[in-house]
């Protein structure tokens, strides 16, 4: 098992539990450590409760992990929701005037500091915090500069006096630590390696940028807003148009005019703007305008659970506008996938001058992860197919087009036809959402035209060949052959890997069969992978089995077990390793003639 | 500032304006009315018609861009104004025609109607204004009169309509109008103004429906209509006066411009983003220095 420390630090909204986050993710990722941080939250701006849960390695961390190392309680709620989870060799730093310990495991270290005998609470309102992260530091066996510097960086824009003050707490925590606490037996290690620390809806947005996103436009939703936020923030740097749109309607409708303009344009939205995008999508197919849509899953229906993940969105997605249209839909794998994603997804958009569907989560939206800089390429490839930009139509065939002559829609064997944007003299035509003819005129109402009507849908649908040819199929990663053929799409990879390599350790081998591209879905090379499959299991995050069910309804293919869960919080390690060890002994209930495990999330956040 | 109206070096003709299909509207529709107003306005503002994109929703009135000589979008219903602040947006250097009826654009559009009006997206919006619906064979209107019989209220429509002129005023559009199909030199005229106007132009165009609309018919409107421009006390630049005038209804009808105001900055003109030219003409890639240094936020 890979070495991981993890720290859980839990309070109420308001309370301040981002700032020790992030002051301990700095710390680790300037020690050259990776991590990953979930924060479990609710939709309430002060009160609740929250836990943040930040893990560390020398090792790529793929998940949050089955283990709180260090808990940090900020409130005697934290305390008693969670103390009871904590297993031997953890410890817990709390404030001793105003939180009691319940029961805990004898092995548990408890660390209680006498905050008001350490800081003068009555001037610092989080001194709690700043001295349960010096405590935490020195048992960690980190240095107290490390802390030092992270606590200037924090508190430089209040001045000095601030900056002292915090450190002194800090240092006083940090000291009380060593005289009374006992370290943890294996301090943290050091790399050279440098990583940068960020979330996936970052990710997503920087990926937009990199891309050549030069409009992007949103309304907030929850847990699609980072995107904005971080568009935002750096439109004016990236030459980014960015705007706030009235509703979602208006998103989609928007960014559809900017790319039909001839910018590569984006937006984001979580499952409810994501519905009322449909009719908006349905255009981009029809006029041929590629525009790409990110969907960041919560749990639903309807309002569902904001502030919470799942992957029920997938048959929305699939369902998304009414009659048949090419189009693309992925699930990015990781938060670092989130950013290689987009450009590759806007390439092929803009190739096959369709809608490029981008379906993340919550867990990956919202998480955040240390990734390698180099991974963040901001000179990805840019292929904007076949778009004619000048008079001159940028050396494409038609370039000597004359009015005469240039057919938006022109039939053609791979049903693309050259896309002229607005301005350009001789190119002039009008696009339309109803049915129309290589020349862009309507036979959808005067001229309705059977025969022309069939060759416009083949036209565009045969778009759909050269996606498929476009898109790699999935690979199986693991042996060729295994015990457990674990099947998962999107975010749960790797929570399915570090289950994986946990079964493996108890003697049960296993292989992983994870789906990025839906659609295109390359049914035939999953069940060229699946025939030598001894046991199949698919793992989502949802209710019905979104997935198996699309699987099934493209190839026939009907796993062994199914492992779902849909409590709004993310799988840990466990759920899947004990829900594959139940199915393997057929100790689970029997739906049909599959096995369904909904593993129990024990942490009640 | 909104980058002027690009002029054409040789003079347009009506006939380089018209689209590659007649239109399929009823004889007598007041639609005709409006699509000539429109391309002699073009004419005479000497516009190319490469740098026109004449935008629409859906509906009867929505079919305009398709019998026109310009680049075209016949969008979703109620969606037109989303879609040409997007296209304005990458864009600013197009002059931006949306066109449509008052049911796409008071509504299933009124959304994004108000909205456009607050952002002052430099784009003049015609609604072709017959108070039914039509293509739907006869329905009632946000723009239907109380107590009038249709498909949808066969005993008389009970909801009061939507006064368009007030709406857009209160919205904070920058230019309003009110035009008459029957009356189409005072048409072109304000449409000229529009087009020329830098912000949201909004022109609201009596377009009588002769099939489904028995009640505001040519005859009902010709002896009401009454241009503002003929009483020389008027002043367009007095908002309150114009919200007034937008409330007579009655015997008598205001037509003409209501109110315009240049003073206020188009939605393009005030973000800084578009200093460089239009989006459509700036290098997709992002400097790499600026790159670094979104990485190293992140450090």
């Amino acid at each position: 098992m890979k070495q991981t420390f993890a720290i859980g630090i839990g309070g109420a909204a308001g309370q301040g539990v981002a700032t020790p986050g992030d002051i301990f993710a700095k710390i680790f990722s300037r020690r050259g450590l990776h991590l990953n941080a979930y924060n479990a939250y609710q939709s309430i701006i002060r009160g609740g409760h929250t836990l943040l849960t930040i893990r560390t390695g020398t090792e790529k961390v793929t998940n949050m992990g089955d283990r709180i190392d260090l808990l940090i309680p900020l409130n005697q709620d934290t305390m008693d929701r969670h103390l009871k989870l904590l297993s031997a060799g953890a410890a817990c730093i709390y404030n001793a005037d105003t939180i009691k310990p319940g029961p805990a495991d004898d092995d548990v270290q408890l660390c209680p500091l006498p905050v008001s005998e350490l800081a003068d609470i009555s001037r610092n309102k989080v001194a709690q915090n700043t001295l349960a992260i010096g405590a935490g530091l020195h048992m960690m066996g980190i240095g107290f500069p490390a802390l030092e510097e992270v606590l200037r960086e924090q508190f430089k824009k209040k001045g000095e006096a601030v900056v002292a003050e915090n450190v002194a707490v800090a240092r006083a925590g940090y000291d009380y630590a060593a005289a009374h606490f006992r370290a943890f037996p294996n301090p943290l290690s050091r790399t050279e390696n440098r990583y940068a620390i960020l979330s996936g809806n970052t990710a997503m947005a920087m990926g937009g940028a990199a891309a050549g996103v030069k409009f992007y436009c949103a309304y907030p939703m929850s847990p699609s807003t980072g995107v904005l936020h971080w568009m935002a923030a750096h439109a004016r740097k990236a030459g980014i148009m960015v705007r706030q749109v009235e509703d979602e309607i208006g998103v989609i409708n928007m960014a559809i005019g900017a790319a039909h303009a001839g910018v590569r344009a984006m937006c984001a939205t979580s499952g409810g703007g994501f519905a009322l995008m449909s009719e908006g999508l349905g255009m981009s197919a029809m006029i041929e305008t590629p525009v790409v849509v990110i969907n960041c899953q919560r749990a639903g229906p309807s309002t569902g659970v904001p502030t919470k993940t799942e992957q029920g969105d997938l048959w929305q997605m699939l369902g998304a506008a009414f009659g048949d249209y090419p189009r693309i839909i992925a699930a990015p794998l990781d938060i670092g996938d989130c950013f290689k994603l987009i450009p590759e997804i806007f390439n092929l958009a803009d190739r096959f001058q369709c809608p490029g569907l981008v379906l993340c989560d919550l867990l990956l939206s919202e998480g955040r992860l240390s990734v390698h800089p180099q991974d963040l390429d901001f000179s990805p490839s840019i292929d904007r197919g076949e778009l004619i930009t000048s008079a001159n139509g940028n050396g494409t065939p038609s370039a000597a087009a004359t009015n005469g002559d240039y057919k938006r829609y022109k039939i053609t064997d791979n049903g693309i036809s050259p896309r002229a944007i607005p301005g350009v003299p001789g190119h002039i035509h009008t696009v339309a959402t109803d049915e129309h003819m290589e020349d862009g005129v309507l036979i959808s109402d005067e001229f309705t035209n059977p025969v022309k009507r069939r060759a416009m849908m083949e036209k565009r649908m045969r778009k759909v060949t050269g996606i498929e040819a476009a898109v790699p199929p999935p690979v199986l990663s693991g042996a060729r052959t295994a015990d457990v053929t674990l099947i998962g799409w999107g975010s749960t990879m790797g929570v399915i890997e570090e289950a994986s390599e946990i079964l493996n350790e108890q003697g049960i081998s296993t292989n992983q069969l994870q789906i990025r591209w839906l659609v295109p879905l390359h049914g035939e090379a999953i069940l060229e992978i699946l025939k030598d499959s001894r046991h199949t299991i698919i793992v989502e995050n949802n209710y019905s089995g979104q997935f198996a069910r699309y699987l099934r309804s493209e190839t026939s293919f009907v796993p062994d077990g199914h492992i779902r869960k849909y409590d709004g919080e993310p799988f840990m390690p466990h759920h899947i390793v004990e829900a594959v060890k139940e199915q393997l002994a057929g100790k689970t209930q029997w739906a049909g003639k599959t096995q369904v495990s909904v593993p129990m999330h024990e942490i009640m956040v | 500032m909104a980058i002027g109206v690009q002029r054409a070096t040789q003079q347009l003709t009506m006939a380089d304006l018209k689209g590659r299909v007649d239109p399929d509207w009823c004889p007598g529709c007041g639609d005709f009315g409006v699509l000539a107003a429109v391309q002699k306005a073009l004419v005479e503002l000497r516009i190319p018609n490469h740098n026109v994109v004449t935008i629409s929703g859906i509906g009867c009135s929505s079919n305009f861009p398709g019998y026109m000589n310009t680049y075209g979008m016949h969008t979703l219903h109620g969606r037109a104004l989303a879609v040409a602040t997007g296209l304005k947006l990458a864009n600013h250097e197009l002059t931006v025609l949306v066109t449509g009826g008052d049911g796409d654009g008071f509504g299933i559009g009124g959304n994004h109607f108000v909205h456009s009006m607050r952002r002052n997206v430099d784009l003049l919006y015609i609604v072709m204004d017959n108070q039914i619906y039509g293509l739907t064979t006869g329905q009632t209107s946000p723009t239907s009169r109380v107590g009038m019989k249709t498909k949808s209220m066969p005993f008389g429509n009970i909801e009061a309509p939507v006064n368009p002129i007030s709406l857009a005023l209160a919205a904070g559009a920058t230019f309003v109008a009110r035009g008459f199909s029957g009356e189409q030199k005072h048409l072109t005229e304000l449409i000229k103004q529009g087009i020329e106007h830098p912000g949201f132009s909004f022109l609201d165009v009596f377009s009588p429906c002769v099939t489904y609309n028995h009640d505001n018919t040519y005859q009902w409107f010709r002896p009401r209509v009454k241009k503002l421009e003929d009483d020389s006390a008027y002043d367009p630049a007095d908002w309150k006066a114009a919200m007034e005038n937008s409330l007579v209804w009655g015997e008598e009808i205001p037509i003409g411009k209501f109110f315009e105001r240049t003073d206020v900055p188009t939605l393009h003109g005030a973000e800084p983003v578009l200093n460089e030219g239009p989006l459509v003409r700036c290098d997709p890639r992002v400097p790499l220095d600026v790159a670094r240094s979104f990485i190293e936020e992140l450090m």
